[in-house]
């Protein structure tokens, strides 16, 4: 018996079913679907929502959405963070940009970006300036605690720039790089469904997060609300699974 | 490479002071000294990292000196044989030489997986492969049994015949081992 409890899988099986009981007993006490749907009304509204195309249309955008920022946003913190790394003056210039980034609430990017942008090209713009800093101060200070004997070392044998770049660099930055990727993921994603639900785009999960709370839809606020927690639950394992495999000297 | 009067000094605190040698035509030279003496920081200056305060150190065009730090300095996300093989001179095999240091099972592993003794090893394996001349050692056999420093020593030399040799030790008996000209005392 206490070795059936001591199972990783039947223990969280066990933890998950005690959340679900006190959400029920909630439920239950409020007595009312509108003010908190129980978890059964909640696993019916997503049965109902995953037979319609427009919820499965709605997570591939918002998906896609939240890739696009998030691989952007990556890219384009690496160059900077590679790129002042390299030039302290560049550094010195550009740290306020990031500090100004990191320090702005994302409701007022959203809006001061929607009078630029497509209410689609929003959330993408959003997700990708979330990930920016992170992946830029990320790579910057992997970049500045690369081990200097290391560095002596390659000068000592000779290294060429190239092969100081992809044999101490690369490999001391990547740790630094992939933990700022699995922290960056999480913030585009939300950052990316709060974009949706104020920019409103044609499809999108957030965007029916704000409708079904319009309507006073509380179920399908929930339905949808967990359609967001279990995607991005998904997306963090892929993510660590991937991080797990390339970092084997760690 | 010609030693001549060096000097060097970490502020007002002198660390090297007026140091003569010759490290050219095969010459094998153990430098002996207690902690702190600066064994370490001439190995900086005959490598160029640091310069000395005052004398000059005279390179022959082209030298490249191999070394073998005090710390093994492998990088920690290859095996021992690409650690060997990204230093190596064209034509020289790193896989001959680690199974020299009686590294040959244990090339593909990761310098985590390899024993404190086994790091040594790959590291002298990487500085040889690298055929450079001088051969620059700084504690080379720590973390070694007696035996194997015998061993280790025999196959440095003949792999390193005609290189000119700096060994670094606190060890009388390592300068016997790789057969050294001179011992200067730090």
């Amino acid at each position: 018996m206490r070795r059936f409890f001591k199972n990783k899988i039947v223990k969280k099986a066990l933890i998950a079913a005690v959340w679900l009981l006190i959400w029920q007993a909630a439920a239950w006490a409020v007595g009312s679907k509108l003010l908190l749907p129980s978890p059964v009304e909640t696993a019916k509204a997503l049965a109902s929502l995953a037979v319609t195309g427009t919820f499965w249309k709605s997570c591939l955008l918002t998906l896609l959405r939240v890739f696009a920022g998030f691989f952007l946003g990556v890219i384009a913190g690496a160059v900077l963070g590679v790129a002042t790394a390299a030039s302290g003056f560049l550094d010195e210039l550009l740290s306020p940009l990031r500090s100004i980034v990191k320090a702005t609430p994302v409701t007022s990017f959203i809006i001061l970006v929607l009078l630029y942008l497509t209410s689609s090209l929003t959330p993408m713009f959003i997700a990708f300036l979330m990930v920016l800093p992170i992946v830029w101060a990320n790579v910057l200070s992997g970049i500045k605690a690369t081990d200097a004997q290391l560095l002596e070392m390659a000068d000592a044998f000779g290294y060429t720039k190239a092969k100081k770049l992809s044999a101490v660099y690369a490999p001391s930055v990547l740790p630094h790089f992939l933990s700022a990727c699995t922290t960056g993921l999480g913030f585009a994603w939300k950052s990316g469904v709060t974009a949706e639900v104020i920019a409103h785009p044609a499809f999108g999960m957030g965007k029916y997060i704000y409708e079904s709370k319009l309507y006073l839809e509380t179920p399908e606020l929930f339905a949808w609300t967990a359609a967001v927690v279990i995607l991005s639950f998904l997306l963090e394992k892929l993510v660590l699974l991937l991080l797990g495999r390339i970092v084997r000297w760690k | 490479m010609e030693v001549k009067n060096i000097s060097f000094s970490y502020g007002e605190k002198p660390i090297i002071d007026g140091l003569s040698m010759s490290l050219s035509g095969g010459r094998r030279i153990a430098v002996m000294g207690e902690s702190g003496r600066g064994k370490t920081t001439l190995l900086k200056l005959l490598l160029g990292v640091l310069e000395p305060t005052s004398g000059v150190i005279e390179r022959s065009p082209g030298e490249k000196p191999a070394v073998v730090f005090q710390e093994d300095r492998l990088l920690p996300w290859f095996s021992a044989l690409k650690n060997a093989a990204y230093s190596a001179a064209p034509g020289v095999s790193a896989e001959e030489l680690l199974k020299d240091m009686e590294l040959g099972e244990s090339m593909d592993k990761l310098p985590k997986e390899l024993s404190g003794g086994m790091q040594r090893r790959a590291a002298i394996a990487r500085a040889l492969a690298y055929s450079g001349d001088p051969l620059l050692l700084d504690e080379p056999f720590k973390g070694l049994d007696p035996d194997m420093r015998e061993r280790i020593a025999g196959r440095i030399l003949e792999r390193a015949k005609n290189a000119s040799i700096l060994l670094i030790t606190h060890d009388e008996h390592e300068a016997g081992l790789l057969d050294c000209d001179e011992i200067i005392r730090l």
